[in-house]
């Protein structure tokens, strides 16, 4: 009788066919990469140097690329399902503004973007994001810690969309209309993450005695950062986010932490170890077939 | 505006979005223009916010409804200027939102100068689109998809969405 494992086959097709209904657009997603800049101009405008252009915007977009990656990682982890959702949503805007960027400095400056194999149908942004090891990575180290525990994400966080919303809302005047186009854009998103981290910062400092207890704590994890942050960021807008900064610790009833910055290396070993993670299935399979 | 531009349009208007099936991209104000370059239909599309992961299924349903109207060429740009605000759905958008239990979002802020801080809940005047109660809790900011927030409601004990203001 277990000839009835061919009957099965022979009699039924496989669940999948006519899912589609002969159409594979309908697949989820779409047939294939779409062009984020699809259709639009990207020259670069007279005055500017193509290379400074495209730094500047691949220094953003990896600072939004790596920082997206790292909340990403509390999907299914987070305390309960409406922070699980928020940081998510939280990361999913930071990786669209990360592809923006770098699609943008890819079509600024084409001699960065990683070559490929013949025939590979990695899109530019991807080659950039995957196929770049880490000293060529353009981010401030600020991103790249490990996430810890709740109260240390939500002061970076806090601290993190305090300054890329006052870069972004500078940039909304940038001669290169793309990159003014994309800052616009993402001031709009940033300001929701900003206020969300704010929000949370404030309740945890005055919520329970170990809700607090871990956000002081968190304080001086993150902070001794921080300066490099202001200091390095893609333009100076230490005054503004400083503004808000201590207008949150104020409302929280927090003292600024006293602690030293640190100086050194470009980047953490940190970095390293989530681009091994996050790169290596990309980078097995160069040409996307196996 | 010639007959064929019309139809093109008619056409790429009846496309709807992935996410939110009740709307077409033209309500939700995504559909931003339908031209003709001689035989060439171009449309052009842009996100609701810079991660929106549909924007290839968009593209790829105007291109087959398109095509099959009878249009063979067709191209899909992007846009990204002006940024995509939740003042461009539609007053039909907003009454099939409502109707498919999700409540329509407010006017946007309109800022020149920086955003400020809000440290407080956001307070909005909306109403659960289910019973109609304005007893209603915000739950997050943060939703299902980038452009909702969740509410519950204190009258009905329903959860529901709220499109977000940008
Ligand atoms: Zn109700």
């Amino acid at each position: 009788m277990n000839h009835h494992v061919n009957d099965y086959d022979a009699d039924h097709e496989s669940v999948y066919d006519g899912l589609l209904g002969g159409d594979a657009s309908q697949w989820a997603f779409g047939t294939d990469f779409e062009d984020p800049l699809a259709g639009m101009d990207t020259s670069v405008p007279a005055g500017l140097d193509a290379a400074e252009l495209a730094d500047l915007c691949l220094r953003l977009g990896d600072d939004a690329l790596v920082y997206s990656h790292r909340l990403a990682e509390w999907c299914s982890n987070a305390p309960d399902l409406e922070e699980d959702i928020a940081l998510a949503n939280i990361a999913l805007d930071l990786l669209g503004q990360a592809r923006l960027l770098l699609a943008r400095a890819a079509a600024a400056s084409p001699g960065l973007v990683p070559v490929l194999p013949e025939g590979s149908p990695v899109p530019v942004e991807d080659r950039l994001a995957f196929f770049r090891d880490d000293h060529d990575f353009r981010n401030v180290r600020f991103v790249e810690p490990e996430n810890g525990d709740f109260a240390v994400t939500i002061t970076r966080l806090l601290l993190f969309a305090t300054h890329r919303l006052a870069v972004l809302e500078r940039l909304r005047a940038h001669p290169d209309a793309v990159l003014a186009a994309i800052a616009a854009k993402g001031v709009k998103e940033v300001a929701y993450h900003r206020d969300y981290g704010g929000r949370w910062f404030v309740t945890l400092a005055q919520g329970t005695d170990e809700s607090r207890r871990r956000l002081l704590a968190a304080l001086e994890t993150v902070f001794p950062l921080y300066d490099e942050l202001l200091a390095t960021g893609v333009a100076d807008v230490r005054d503004e986010v400083e503004v808000v900064v201590d207008q949150v610790l104020a409302v929280a009833g927090v003292e600024r932490p006293d602690v030293k910055p640190i100086g050194g290396a470009r980047h953490t070993e940190a970095l390293s170890r989530m681009l091994a993670e996050m790169q290596v299935v990309a980078r097995a399979h160069p040409l996307g077939v196996w | 505006m010639t007959a064929a531009l019309a139809h093109a349009r008619s056409v790429a208007a009846t496309v709807t979005d992935p996410e939110l099936p009740m709307l077409t991209l033209a309500d939700l104000g995504v559909l931003r223009d339908v031209a003709l370059e001689d035989e060439r239909v171009v449309a052009t599309i842009t996100p609701t916010y810079s991660g929106c992961p549909a924007m290839a299924s968009m593209r790829d349903d105007l291109v087959r409804v398109l095509r099959r109207s009878g249009f063979a060429d067709v191209e899909v740009k992007v846009s990204l200027d002006p940024a995509w605000s939740s003042d461009w759905i539609s007053a039909r958008g907003r009454a099939a939102l409502a109707e498919a239990g999700i409540s329509p979002p407010g006017p946007a802020p309109r800022r020149d100068g920086p955003v400020p801080l809000t440290l407080l809940p956001v307070r909005r005047a909306l109403t659960c689109p289910r019973c109609g109660s304005s007893e209603v809790d915000l739950t997050s900011e943060f939703g299902a998809t980038s452009c909702k927030a969740l509410y519950s409601c204190r009258s009905c004990r329903e959860p529901f969405e709220h499109v977000k203001e940008i």
